[in-house]
């Protein structure tokens, strides 16, 4: 069958599936349209957490990354999953306890005060905003290089698609969407890695293929060469760094490694899919799926960046632009590969380089083709193709939508009902402007990513920096330090957003030169500085003020033991 | 130790200590595996190789994340079992209600 057929194929039955459990699972009550009614599996909500944290940059971009990166990828690798060991032990099973329906109620009641919740909330829809306006974005790429249509009209199919089944269906419809979601972008993620594994090293498993010998693809016999020696070799000889050498400094990694594993605990979108399992053990059990999930792509990528680099050097490097196979001119079409100043020798070829520094000739390649590229470079058949198409456009669609309902229950739940009617909003109410305001946060996502402000690449950096920062420390010192009060917890919240709000913005906007960079710590590393300064501040002025009230002080006892979680309730 | 005296101590004071035991030794070892063998001490690990990895950068792009699924699983049997010493474990009513 054609290969543009099998997309429309692949994608429309796809979105069918999703849509139909839209409306399989349609909310009825805030409960469902908050925390899916509270009944979902540990199993099915670990999946759905995977698909929700997993987006289009993970899905699309995270191999190609890494790719690139070799060595100093690792940083995404273990920061993104590490993130979950801190979320299994230190956070999930005590909100979960804690019983209520986001973020911003635990740090509004647990601190008892409004101020503390309206920041909590601010700082929600302000994460989820930024982190939203990329997927968007991504959405409209994915659908204009599928489908053949225009970036934006595939931006407005995105808008229309989630705005069903977000708004309709709420948590409970988005939970189960996110386990189709999962299991289309794991199968197109999965599928394509181990052709890539089996035609390069003969390993079934992508994960031990990329410490195996290389197979000449010629004559199929076992090189004795390892890939990545064989990589690391290619590379230094065009003047690269090895593969398995990083460029970045040690305390650099450090910091940014720490930043993503504390902002990946600390993002409300993922924290409120705990919510969502009946007891406190599923909440435990539920973490370990949802690495067990994620791991798997996880585990998978850096193979394939392995692979994909691996096929790219041999395919460009020292080969004439005239006898490049098709893939190639599909890609330069797009503007994602592009020759540099290319000039013909004597006989009128074009030969390319890679090679560092090279003038002329030099082939620049987008990192984010490397997954959606692979197929086709692997000459894999085209159902392959039309798979990765549906997978990339799930990993969008899940996080999209799993933000905003974390932005609509902030606007709806916390700020609204919480602060601004003080519990005057009837039930009925409150789900009618939970809808309204996923579907003008809809509107304003689609927009951003129609006319995406220019620096939306840039400023991921704020989401995970501004969650380690603020939410991450706030949480764990509700739960671990019964001396933590209001006061410490405010100072340290404000403290540790401005500090981390103020250096990101200075060194990314206004004065972009490293050397100004504190103890060489990146823009992206910055939020584990700004969470240890939360941490001090908070310690400090707590010691200071009176420890916080009796009641509070049985709540956090409350928290600390499982038995006695009820479902999730509004008071 | 609390298992052989006479008058055991179930109290939630003992139960939250034993919790944060068993968390801080799971966080050391998520500690060394991600920050010390990935990124620390990975230049000295380079120099041991298994099959076509150095273990430096296999720990770092491989490793580590093998750990933290074992530390989650560790985790969750040792919280379940202390649940049931000091008789917090939540009622099996409250399981999947569909």
């Amino acid at each position: 069958m054609e290969l543009q057929l099998m997309i429309y194929l692949f994608v429309g039955a796809s979105f069918a599936l999703y849509i139909g459990i839209a409306i399989w699972a349609k909310a009825g009550a805030t409960k469902d349209f908050y925390v899916a009614g509270g009944g979902v599996h540990p199993v099915m909500n670990g999946m759905a957490t995977a698909a929700d944290w997993m987006s289009a940059a993970s899905f699309i971009s995270m191999a190609g990354l890494i790719a690139f990166l070799g060595y100093d990828g690792s940083m995404y690798l273990m920061g993104w999953t590490g993130g979950y060991v801190l979320l299994a032990m230190l956070l999930a099973p005590y909100l979960r306890k804690f019983g209520k329906f986001t973020v911003p109620d635990f740090v509004g009641d647990r601190y008892y005060s409004d101020s503390a919740r309206v920041v909590a909330a601010i700082c929600t829809i302000f994460i989820s905003f930024t982190y939203v306006a990329g997927q968007m974005r991504g959405v409209g790429i994915v659908f204009s290089r599928f489908l053949q249509v225009d970036v934006n009209t595939g931006v407005v199919i995105g808008m229309v698609i989630v705005f069903i089944y977000a708004v309709l269906g709420g948590m409970k419809g988005i939970t189960y969407t996110q386990v189709a979601q999962y299991c289309v972008l794991i199968t197109a993620y999965l599928v394509p890695a181990i052709f890539l594994s089996i035609m390069t090293t003969g390993h079934f498993l992508p994960q031990t293929g990329m410490g195996a010998t290389v197979i000449d693809p010629a004559t199929g016999q076992d090189t004795g060469v390892y890939i990545l020696d064989r990589l690391d070799g290619m590379l230094t000889e065009l003047g690269f760094t090895a593969y398995t050498d990083g460029q970045k400094t040690k305390i650099d990694l450090f910091f940014i490694t720490a930043a993503l594993m504390a902002g990946t605990a600390g993002l409300p979108h993922v924290i409120v899919r705990f919510f969502t399992v009946p007891r406190v053990h599923d909440a435990r059990i539920s973490a370990g799926w949802a690495l067990f999930f994620i791991a798997l792509l996880y585990t998978t990528a850096p193979a394939v960046g392995v692979f994909a680099r691996t096929n790219i050097v041999e395919a460009v490097h020292q080969q004439n632009y005239e006898e490049m196979p098709q893939w190639f001119y599909t890609w330069e079409n797009t503007g994602l590969i592009q020759v540099q100043n290319p000039t013909p020798d004597a006989e009128g070829n074009i030969i390319m380089t890679l090679e560092d520094g090279a003038p002329e000739n030099f082939v620049s390649i987008d990192r984010d083709i490397m997954v959606l590229a692979n197929p086709e470079i692997a000459q894999l058949p085209n159902w392959v193709i039309a798979l990765v198409a549906a997978g990339g456009m799930a990993a969008a669609l899940s996080t999209a939508a799993g933000l905003l309902l974390v932005i609509s229950s902030s606007v709806a739940h916390d700020v609204l009902a919480k602060v601004v009617l003080k519990g005057k909003m009837s039930d009925k109410a409150e789900l009618l402007a939970a809808r309204l305001a996923a579907a003008v946060a809809i509107c304003i996502a689609g927009l951003l990513g129609i006319y995406p402000p220019g620096f939306v690449a840039q400023v991921v950096a704020f989401a995970f920096g501004l969650a380690a920062a603020s939410f991450f420390p706030v949480i764990i010192m509700g739960v671990f330090s019964k001396r933590m009060n209001k006061e410490g917890a405010i100072a340290g919240m404000s403290v540790g957003l401005t500090f981390t709000f103020i250096y990101i913005v200075y060194t990314r906007f206004i004065n972009q030169d490293p050397e100004i960079w504190w103890f060489g710590i990146s823009p992206e590393g910055i939020g584990t500085l700004g969470m240890i300064l939360n941490m001090v501040v908070a310690f400090t002025v707590s010691r200071m003020t009176s420890p916080p009230p009796a009641h509070i002080q049985e709540l956090i006892e409350d928290i600390r033991i499982p038995k006695g979680a009820g479902g999730a309730t509004h008071h | 130790m609390a298992e052989n005296e006479k008058d055991v101590d179930l109290s939630p004071q003992m139960y939250w200590k034993e919790n944060v035991r068993l968390l801080s030794i799971l966080l050391v070892i998520w500690f060394t595996v991600s920050y010390g063998f990935g990124i620390i001490l990975v230049d000295v690990l380079d120099n041991i190789r298994i099959f076509g990895f150095r273990l430096g950068f296999w720990f770092a792009q491989q490793g580590s994340i093998y750990v933290f699924l074992i530390l989650i699983i560790v985790y969750i049997r040792g919280m379940a079992k202390l649940d049931v010493k000091y008789g917090v474990q939540e009622d099996q009513a409250a399981k999947h209600k569909k």
